[in-house]
């Protein structure tokens, strides 16, 4: 008897469980009432808003207000081109503004402002879509009055108001003039609106272009460091050697002085524990503030951390893992350990990723003041209610209080679901009484960066004798991203109820192949957590469980002699719970991803390629981000690895990538490039190391993200099936590391199970 | 009191003879589609022209600069209509922009001098931009794009 135990990932959100949730930690996540200040519309009475989401002037433009962060992944024409589907808007009509952190712009499913984790899309298309309707159904009843035409006569295209018997049309721009379009819907009415079908779609499936990109082409976008206000100071912090854990015991600010402009030394005294020991240079200009804070002589207690490194920190997991008390049962599908005893063969393997920073080419920065006791902060940010949280204990005053002008995000990643930003600009604001403008450097950014934390996985499989799995076990260890958020409703129940799992540290080792026998652990590396605090790095969780899984799943074909690629057409035999369909997103289930690896293999010429010495293409097959709405990924690389050093070089990456509906085509491929790429680079190329407690790479000479030179041929391919859309910024970063590692196997035989994978390690792994 | 010449305009402001040009650009001038992305000259966010060459401004100091032709991102073109940045849009390049006004003023100094460079001669000239959100191949796209409208091709 099988007993099947999965958790699907996503914890059951809504603004309930912030409000619940923020009790625990002091933070006030949830608040109903908001001052009117910082909504970016300067809405007239002509202005026709049906719902918060938009609102379209007399000129008949339809100004968007988009409550998700802009990082590039072109969200805000996301949004803007869902509306325009349902309200039959010309494209030319749309424009977009970023909302403030007024609740009445949290997204409608999960009830914060929070933009992650690739939610944005599935989360918001029908609450968008319904927007537009209503717009369009009111539009054309105002119409029907004006022409004195019934309602059911009338058609809507392209911002105008069609009667095909009299072809006489209106421009939606006189009817908002005319004042009869003016009913604002309500939830229940917007819910009982039917929407189109996608054989009526005119936009939904089109590249239509971005609404963002031509500000950044000619220097007029603005990001929170563009900000200005009038008297505005600035801030450079001073930062202790430390990631995280000292203190600040004595400031000499006698030679600072004498630095012209410097204004005060300030010493964040953080009651939200966001930071430890930072000091605020302020100063008249950024360069003197950056003069004196290398003049200001700190002693720091250096605390409890100050000797951690990366190895420190594997052992602490290796030691975990071996003792095994403190895992939490992630998946528990039969019983793992009674068929591992009956396997004819076991395998098993530690996988590990290293410590990687975000590094944003936006380095963080925040403008704070106080005006008539609300305090204001221009920035631009992923999760803008903790952070109005963070900034109203920082501030000390009700979150009611905070407004924060969002900006668009010169870069996100998940680097801006954080907050410590506003920290030292509120303190230092406070502590001179005026506005600062607060810039880290470059340094600064990377060093207290809150990294994606440095994995430790043991993976350890049975084969029977015709060398198919049976039973496999799979433990997660490492700092888990989403604690120090301190917000319980992230957390989930393990299996077995002993324990809050973070689904943001163990997601994708619940996969979607039939096992029998599985079981997956969960331990949180404490020192790991306190030391290198983590946060979310593009794709989280995914793409180091899909590391350790994927290049298992190659481990497992070659060591019962079968092909790789077959082998995993058998796993996805959509069995049970894998299936899917328990959720709109996942119909289709684990047959789906067999699907999306068909295309990869097919495209690719897997298999039928003739290819030279020391050649080899690898696959790798993911759903990441969520077991509730996954991104069927597959991928196949083709390397070519030079024998005598190790050295790897790219030379294709195919990609098949199903995200239900496409959108904007061309938006979807832009994410997939930038997401490959993204995900080759950690493959390849970035390593951050802590030595003595502090992070070693300082700027883009020592961590060393992808450049121009290093991107390799890129062939890829879009399933668009109809089943509703799902995100495509993240998931292609999981598939890519695997992918390679498994074809730099099929090249020349090295198994390579730590990232990054440098030419040292395969020449390593080759002699092995 | 030191004097820019920045697009065609001069500015005088009142800084220490070593403040990075960067610096004096965007926060003294306001001029802000210059970006900072790292002060150490390792990743371009910060490109400007000085006398149509492409320079760090992180790691030019305002003295350097005087007396000198600086363009920036807000002077490429006076409409903003460069033929890069009109390739720049057709091909839909831009994810997060940070970095885009100086991978645009790098790639407008090389077209200025080859108006129909290769492939290689692009990456060569544009390595030391840093793009984090990895726009690498739709930005090689966009010059060649560009070079041939220069060319009337």
């Amino acid at each position: 008897m099988t007993k099947h135990q999965k958790i699907n990932g996503l914890p059951k959100l809504d603004r309930r469980s912030f409000i619940v949730g923020s009790a625990a930690t002091g933070l006030v996540l949830g608040y109903a009432a908001f001052p009117e200040i910082g909504a970016s519309l300067a809405a007239t009475p002509s202005n026709f808003e049906p719902t918060a989401w938009y609102a379209i002037g007399n000129d008949g433009k339809v100004v968007v207000t988009v409550g998700k962060a802009e990082m590039g992944q072109h969200i805000s024409s996301t949004m803007a081109q869902l509306i325009a589907e349902e309200l039959e808007a010309s494209w030319k009509d749309m424009s977009v503004v970023l909302a403030s952190n007024d609740p009445k712009y949290n997204d409608p499913v999960i009830g914060v402002q929070l933009t992650g984790g690739s939610y944005s899309t599935e989360m918001n298309f029908e609450a968008m879509c319904r927007a537009g309707a209503a717009g369009r159904i009111t539009l054309i009843k105002a119409a029907s009055e004006i022409m004195g035409v019934p309602e059911n006569e009338l058609r809507a295209s392209e911002s105008r108001v069609y009667h095909a018997k009299s072809k006489k049309n209106l421009k939606y721009a006189d009817i908002v003039k005319s004042g009869k379009a003016n009913k604002v819907w309500t939830a229940d009415e917007l819910k009982a609106i039917t929407l189109k079908t996608a054989d009526q779609r005119t936009k939904i499936g089109h590249s239509l272009q971005q609404l963002d990109i031509p500000s950044k082409t000619n220097g007029t976008c603005k990001y929170g460091i563009d900000a200005f206000v009038p008297g505005m100071l600035y801030g450079k912090l001073a930062l202790p050697p430390i990631r995280y854990g000292a203190t600040v015991k004595s400031v000499d600010d006698s030679a600072a002085k004498k630095i012209p402009g410097f204004v005060k030394a300030v010493v964040v005294d953080d009651k939200t524990a966001t930071t430890t020991g930072w000091v605020v240079v302020v100063a008249t200009s950024y360069e003197a503030a950056k003069k004196a804070a290398q003049a200001l002589k700190i002693d720091w207690d250096k605390g409890p951390h100050a000797n951690v490194s990366n190895q420190s920190i594997i052992d602490e997991s290796r030691r975990l893992q071996k003792e095994g008390t403190e895992g939490l049962l992630f998946v528990k599908d039969g019983d793992s350990a009674a068929a591992m005893e009956k396997a004819a063969k076991v395998i098993e393997a530690e996988y590990l990723t290293t410590l990687n920073i975000h590094a944003p080419m936006e380095p963080m920065n925040a403008l704070a003041f106080e005006e008539g006791g609300t305090w204001h902060i221009h920035t631009g940010n992923q999760f803008n209610t903790r952070t109005t949280a963070i900034a109203a204990a920082t501030a000390g005053t009700d979150p009611k209080n905070v407004v924060i002008h969002q900006h668009y995000l010169g870069g996100g990643f998940g680097r801006r679901l954080e907050s410590d930003m506003v920290v030292p600009a509120i303190a230092a604001s406070k502590a001179v009484g005026k506005p600062v403008k607060l810039i880290y450097s470059r340094e600064d950014d990377m060093q207290m960066d809150f990294t994606r934390p440095l994995t430790y996985q043991k993976v350890k499989v049975g084969l029977d004798a015709d060398g198919k799995a049976i039973a496999m076990e799979h433990d997660v260890i490492g700092a888990w991203p989403t604690v120090h958020w301190g917000i319980p409703a992230f957390l989930v129940p393990s299996v077995d109820k002993k324990g809050k799992i973070d689904p943001y540290a163990a997601s994708g080792a619940n996969y979607w192949y039939t096992i029998p026998n599985h079981t997956v652990r969960n331990f949180m590396n404490n020192l790991a957590e306190k030391a290198t605090p983590p946060g979310q790095l593009r794709s989280v969780a995914p793409a180091w469980t899909f590391w350790a899984v994927e290049s298992t799943m190659d481990e497992i074909a070659h060591a019962g002699g079968q092909d790789p690629v077959d082998m995993r057409l058998k796993l996805l035999d959509g069995a049970g719970e894998n299936a899917g369909g328990d959720k709109p997103w996942n119909v289709g289930g684990a047959k789906r991803l067999a699907n999306a690896l068909r295309v990869a293999v097919g495209r690719s010429g897997y298999g039928a390629t003739k290819l030279g010495k020391n050649e080899g293409m690898g696959v790798a097959c993911v759903s990441s981000q969520e077991r509730t709405f996954p991104t069927w990924t597959a991928c196949v690389v083709h390397v070519k690895v030079d024998p005598d050093s190790g050295a790897i070089t790219l030379k294709k990456i195919t990609i098949a990538m199903d995200v239900g509906t496409v959108i904007n085509p061309d938006g979807v491929r832009a994410q997939i490039e930038g997401s490959v790429f993204w995900g080759t680079s950690l493959a390849l190329l970035e390593n951050a190391t802590m030595k003595n407690g502090g992070i070693e790479q300082t700027n883009f000479d020592s961590y060393t993200p992808m450049r121009m030179s290093q991107i390799p041929e890129l062939d890829i391919s879009l399933i668009g099936n109809g089943e509703p859309a799902v995100g495509c910024g993240e998931p292609a970063v999981t598939v890519v590391a695997p992918a390679i590692g498994n074809a730099i196997f099929n090249a020349v035989g090295a198994r390579v199970r730590s990232l990054p994978i440098t030419a040292e390690a395969v020449k390593a792994a080759m002699k092995a | 009191m030191i004097t820019l010449n920045i697009n065609g305009h001069d500015h005088s402001v009142d800084v220490p003879n070593d403040t990075p040009l960067l610096w004096v650009i965007r926060e003294h001038l306001q001029m802000t589609g210059t970006k900072f992305g790292c002060g150490a000259g390792l990743c371009g966010a910060c490109t400007v022209h000085l006398n149509g060459e492409a320079v760090r401004s992180c790691q030019t100091e305002v003295s350097q600069a005087s007396g000198k032709k600086i363009t920036t991102i807000e002077g490429l073109d006076p409409k903003g209509d460069h033929p890069l940045q009109r390739a720049w849009i057709a091909e839909q390049v831009p994810q997060c922009g940070y970095c885009q006004s100086g991978q645009i003023m790098q790639a407008a100094s090389l077209l200025a001098k080859n108006p129909d460079p290769t492939k290689a001669e692009i990456v060569a000239h544009m390595d030391g931009n840093l793009c984090r959100c990895m726009t690498y191949a739709r930005i090689q796209r966009a010059i060649l794009r560009a070079a041939a409208d220069m060319r009337g091709v």
